[in-house]
């Protein structure tokens, strides 16, 4: 079994189509709304975990793209700064999927992009803001 | 006559620090030592152990002489980059807190609040090089006519920097359950409802105060690594308390001893004071503090060798018993079972979190043993002790 969370936008013209009930059909995949953030009209975005054989999800992908939706891994949209964060360990407490985590005995603080769900409870438990986590676009051209 | 087989004094491990001799270990390294060589071996052994602790410690703070103005100004309020600061010192002395939030933070009432910039973030962007934005306000006097001040200013204009932190570094602090039915945002981070968290914030076998349980060699003039730089302890911290339980090895099993440190700023490093947000708390600043202990004496090999394993802390309700100042406590664990990750509270499994860097505390020891090592620093002899308690001891070899 293959698992991958995505960060996916939507354009406003497709939030009339029912697109994920599209990739259950079509392409077996098993699918997880983590966040979602639809409004008629506008353009939504959606975190979604898929899971299904590497083929099908891969194939669901390409569909979702033919169809204009802009597809990422979410793992690229969480970073931590690790130039911020002094490996205290208060994150790993309040990480809900182990994507913060403490390794043993020597009690370093790792971060496990893949496992994230963009949750963002960590960003503001931090002390020191050294989680981020942009689902703007804005932010993230003024970034690069 | 002494009476201790291994008998040695500040001088002599000074002089032996100086001709580059010295043997100096870290406090986690010192546990094998103890364990497989004995305290008495150990003793002979070792001349110097270093510890580490790196955590948020409220109780801090820093002086600062801003410099004159023309005309001169008697400051009666004053304010760093929109921070409050204490002034009524003297003319151009102020206080600045680490908790002290920006005058125009929201604080809670956007709960839980996130209090973003304090006095902590204040020290750390001055000793990042960064201009600070100094306001100050005063009543005009014949000999101080200037009745406000606005200026930048940076760490290195300041005519004096002095850090100076009245309780820091305390020997074990409580493990934070909360047993209310909704989260509590809390000192010791945010606590989930029904016991389903727990927070513990200790360097524990690497903390300065736990390696010398009796304050036998830190006190008033042990010289210590402080933000980077060299620092002092120059009392025994605020709410300094010695009479708590302890174990059979010395170590309290509450919170009890604390440090007051003090040390120039301006040699300190923004690596080792951060400022920090506790949401729903306040501002505060992480210090990064290390004590080298002298090994006079078997007994202070004893002392160092503790491990996590004998260390204990108790279990408090953050949900209603602290705050209620309700005496009471759910139960004792120790520090090696807080770092596995799950205690037991009442009978449940509890996963624990730390909020105390065992990273940078350990690295914090390293580089206060290469400091040593280098021959760069010595063992201050303290001038006075902390107030402490009658103890025995029995050291088998």
């Amino acid at each position: 079994m293959y698992t991958r969370i995505y960060f996916l936008r939507f354009p406003k013209e497709t939030c009339d189509k029912p697109i994920i009930y599209f990739l259950v059909t079509r392409f077996d995949v098993e699918f997880n709304i983590l966040k979602a953030d639809i409004l008629p009209q506008r353009e939504g975005i959606m975190i979604i975990e898929l899971k299904g054989s590497r083929e099908n999800v891969q194939e669901s992908l390409s569909y979702l793209k033919d169809l204009g939706v802009k597809v990422e891994r979410l793992a690229g949209k969480i970073w931590r700064d690790e130039s911020k964060c002094f490996q205290c360990g208060a994150c790993t407490g309040i990480c809900p999927v182990g994507a913060l985590s403490l390794h043993r005995p020597d009690m370093a603080v790792i971060f496990t992009p893949d496992k994230c769900t963009g949750c963002g409870l960590c960003v503001t438990i931090c002390p020191v803001r050294a989680m981020e986590v942009s689902f703007d676009e804005i932010v993230e051209d003024a970034l690069v | 006559m002494s009476k201790f087989k291994v008998n040695k004094t500040y001088a002599e491990i000074n002089a032996r620090i100086r001709s580059g001799e010295a043997v100096v270990v870290t406090a986690e390294e010192m546990i094998d030592i103890v364990r497989s060589d004995g305290p008495v071996e150990a003793a002979r052994r070792v001349d110097v152990v270093t510890t580490g602790t790196f955590s948020t410690m409220c109780s801090s703070g820093a002086f600062f002489n801003f410099g004159q103005t023309t005309p001169t100004i008697k400051a009666a309020k004053a304010w760093i980059n929109k921070v409050p600061a204490y002034a009524g010192l003297a003319a151009i002395d102020i206080y600045l807190g680490v908790t002290e939030p920006t005058e125009d933070d929201p604080l809670n009432k956007i709960y839980p609040g996130e209090f973003r910039y304090g006095g902590g973030h204040v020290i750390e962007d001055l000793l990042r090089g960064k201009k600070v934005f100094l306001e100050a306000k005063a009543y005009p006097t014949d000999c101080y006519a200037n009745k406000k001040c606005k200026k930048e200013i940076t760490l290195a204009e300041m005519g004096h920097a002095l850090l100076c932190n009245p309780r820091n570094g305390y020997q074990n602090y409580n493990c934070a359950v909360n047993l209310s039915d909704k989260t509590v945002y809390t000192y010791m981070g945010a606590l989930k409802p029904h016991c389903r968290s727990a927070n513990y914030c200790s360097a524990g076998e690497l903390s300065p105060l736990l390696n010398d349980p009796y304050y036998r060699t830190i006190g008033l003039g042990t010289r210590i690594f402080l933000g980077g730089g060299i620092g002092y302890v120059t009392w025994h911290g605020t709410q300094h308390n010695p009479q708590l339980p302890r174990s059979e090895n010395g170590t309290p099993r509450r919170a009890a001893g604390t440090m007051m440190v003090q040390g120039d700023l301006k040699q300190m490093s923004a690596d080792w004071l951060r400022g920090v947000s506790i949401q729903g708390y306040g501002c505060s600043m992480a210090v990064g503090i290390g004590v080298p202990i002298p090994i006079l004496d078997e007994e202070m090999a004893l002392f160092t060798g503790v491990s996590d394993e004998d260390i204990f802390t108790q279990v408090v309700d953050y949900g209603h018993d602290y705050t209620n100042r309700v005496d009471r406590n759910y139960g004792e664990v120790s520090y090696a079972q807080l770092r596995s990750g799950e205690i037991e509270v009442a009978g449940k499994t509890v996963p624990a979190t730390p909020l105390s860097s065992r990273v940078k505390a350990l690295e914090i020891a390293e580089i206060l043993k290469q400091w040593i090592l280098d021959g760069k620093f010595e063992l201050g002899e303290p001038v006075a002790h902390f107030p402490t308690v009658d103890y025995s001891l029995d050291i088998k070899e």
